[in-house]
């Protein structure tokens, strides 16, 4: 349909408008059972063998609440600093799509269990961003859809679908934030630090598998644009555009793109005077792009009620207090704590953000701080990034990397040699010291063995001994190297500087 | 007081796709309004300090444990299906698009 739109680029996008975003994210539980029925969660097993007829929607079957799920609900609804509801509620949300079998999903609607809750979390260059958040509510996953026939399994020209509902019932928890304004150019990266954010809280609260390349974290994100205004005048008093709702973004890159996406399409209708279309989009991974997907207006009438199979859920506030006391420690305090213990720079925080686990088990395995750190941020990093695997996938563990520290400090080996044994432990052959071992890289720490090296390079060249005898002391370098080449350098250089000056004094 | 008007019904009948003559329309419109207006005389037995309540009585829910049950088999689970495919439903061709 708008194949042949214009785009404005990004920056004079964010020249003329003011973007205002919103994202739901559902979040898959991993409960042992469904969120109404004790059918098992697992993954992968054959179609339509975790079913039953709650599941399936038979008739005369009733749905019962997973406790479980409801702790997640609270939990999660804890750590986004939200209310806890005394009384919430189940509502059904009616639409007809293969995907539910009783033509209805179990939601939530105007009585969630989590409300009025915020997020802080810091952006890549360490700016404090605050996202507020409307609500979290409990609903129950669809089943997945098979299309068979037409192109490359799209919707579109399918001939029919297979329906596998495994995976209907499975307990998600969608969690709304309020729109996040004000944030200009910075929106997409602020859409994606959130969702960043939200996954690690999750997976800090061990509530869920999160990850977003299974599909365990979905995102939907809204976007709507507003003129800007003269310095001076109140942004806020702009009422906001009208939205669009790109489902199923579903990587942390996705969510950058498809927000600058929105960002630009937007800005070039609404500069030549056209209207953008209140709908839901979809986000291509391939292109970034995203595009149209239905806007029948009839459609979106969900007709929510009460749900009558279900009671009211009124968490005893005792309960919610336990689970209160029992959060895990947060992301965002923990790096607060982190930093303060271990005095990092703000600077130094931030390159360690993606290796804080590694460092922080480092330094519990025995290394100082600033060891483990620059290990990590460092070599096994780049060594990651060049085999473009994360850091914990290197074939070193943060122990290896203590022992490694533990190996400098003792004198048995050098920087230099220490980057050998690393790249030992690197190639697959076991942890520093083994490498150490196989190698012969340790430090010629044996004074005789190293003053003997000493007494052969300065009798194999008497002249330069003559001149450091004369006073010249630059050219204590020339023996130090030779003595370093004679050891294959697991000298310590300073060491055997120290015995040359001894030795010609 | 009815408020339940011949678009109404076919606005709602459209959505819960359920099929109805243009002389049920009429009908469903009148039989509707009766029902609404029934259900009205409720609103006559409060003010504006009753509390407003969506569930008729006073009772939590009860929880399940999170513990594995068991599910039906495969063959049960398609039993019923009009149509089945490598052991999953088969539904026609889905016009529109995904939720």
């Amino acid at each position: 349909m708008n194949q042949q739109m214009e785009f404005m680029s990004f920056d004079e996008a964010m020249q003329r408008f003011d973007p205002v975003f919103g994202i739901e994210v559902h979040v898959e539980l991993n409960t042992a059972t469904k969120m109404f029925c004790s059918c098992a969660t697992s993954f992968g097993a054959p179609p339509n063998t975790l079913v039953c007829p709650v599941c399936i929607g038979l008739p005369g079957s009733m749905p019962t609440l997973n406790k479980k799920a409801v702790e997640s609900a609270i939990r999660l609804g804890l750590a986004l600093n939200c209310s806890i509801a005394s009384m919430s509620r189940f509502a059904r949300k009616n639409y007809f799509y293969p995907d539910l079998s009783k033509n209805y999903q179990i939601s939530q609607y105007d009585e969630p269990i989590d409300y009025d809750g915020y997020v802080e979390f810091e952006l890549d260059d360490g700016t404090e961003v605050r996202v507020d958040i409307e609500r979290a509510h409990m609903e129950e996953d669809a089943a997945k859809l098979t299309h068979v026939g037409g192109a490359a399994g799209r919707i579109h020209g399918a001939n029919y679908s297979l329906v596998d509902y495994n995976r209907g019932g499975v307990p998600l928890i969608e969690i709304v934030t309020k729109p996040v304004e004000g944030m200009g150019e910075r929106t997409p990266e602020v859409a994606r630090a959130y969702v960043a954010a939200l996954r690690d809280i999750v997976r800090v609260l061990g509530i869920s598998d999160a990850r977003m390349d299974q599909g365990s974290i979905r995102a939907d994100v809204n976007l709507s644009l507003r003129r800007r205004v003269e310095a001076g005048q109140d942004q806020g008093a702009v009422p906001f555009g009208k939205r669009t709702e790109t489902k199923n973004v579903n990587s942390l890159r996705a969510i950058e793109l498809a927000v600058r996406y929105e960002c630009e399409r937007q800005a070039a209708l609404l500069t030549a005077g056209q209207p953008v279309v209140q709908e839901t989009r979809h986000f291509h991974e391939d292109t970034g792009a995203t595009t149209s997907g239905r806007s029948k207006e009839e459609a979106e009438d969900y007709r929510y009620f009460p749900e009558p199979d279900l009671l009211p859920v009124c968490p005893p506030a005792k309960w919610v207090a336990e689970l209160r006391a029992s959060l895990p420690e947060l992301p965002a305090r923990r790096r607060r704590r982190l930093q303060a213990e271990w005095g990092f720079t703000d600077l130094e925080m931030r390159d360690a953000a993606g290796v804080l686990d590694l460092i922080a088990g480092t330094v519990e395995a025995g290394a100082s701080p600033a060891g483990a750190r620059k290990w990590w941020t460092g070599e096994l990093m780049r060594t990651a990034n060049e085999q473009g695997i994360s850091p914990e996938e290197l074939p070193v563990t943060p122990g290896d990397v203590a022992s490694l520290e533990q190996l400098i400090a003792q004198g048995t080996l050098t920087d230099k040699l220490a980057r050998q044994a690393l790249a030992g432990t690197l190639a697959g052959e076991g942890p520093p010291a083994a490498v150490v071992a196989a190698r012969g890289l340790a430090v010629v720490g044996d004074d005789d063995a190293l003053g003997k090296a000493v007494d052969d390079a300065l009798a194999a060249n008497p002249e330069v001994a003559e001149k450091i005898r004369g006073g010249k002391t630059a050219a204590i370098g020339a023996i130090v190297g030779a003595v370093m080449k004679a050891t294959r350098g697991k000298a310590d250089a300073a060491k055997v500087r120290a015995l040359i000056e001894e030795r010609l004094s | 007081m009815s408020a339940i008007t011949r678009e109404d019904v076919a606005r709602l009948a459209a959505l819960a796709r359920i099929a109805l003559t243009e002389g049920e329309l009429d009908v469903m419109a009148g039989q509707l309004s009766a029902i609404v207006d029934a259900v009205a005389v409720v609103s006559s037995a409060v003010d504006e300090a009753t509390p407003a309540t969506s569930h008729p009585i006073r009772l939590e829910n009860v929880y399940r444990q999170d513990l594995v049950g068991a599910s039906l088999s495969q063959a049960e689970a398609l039993s019923s299906a009009p149509a089945a495919q490598d052991g999953q439903f088969r539904v026609p061709q889905i016009l529109g698009d995904e939720q």
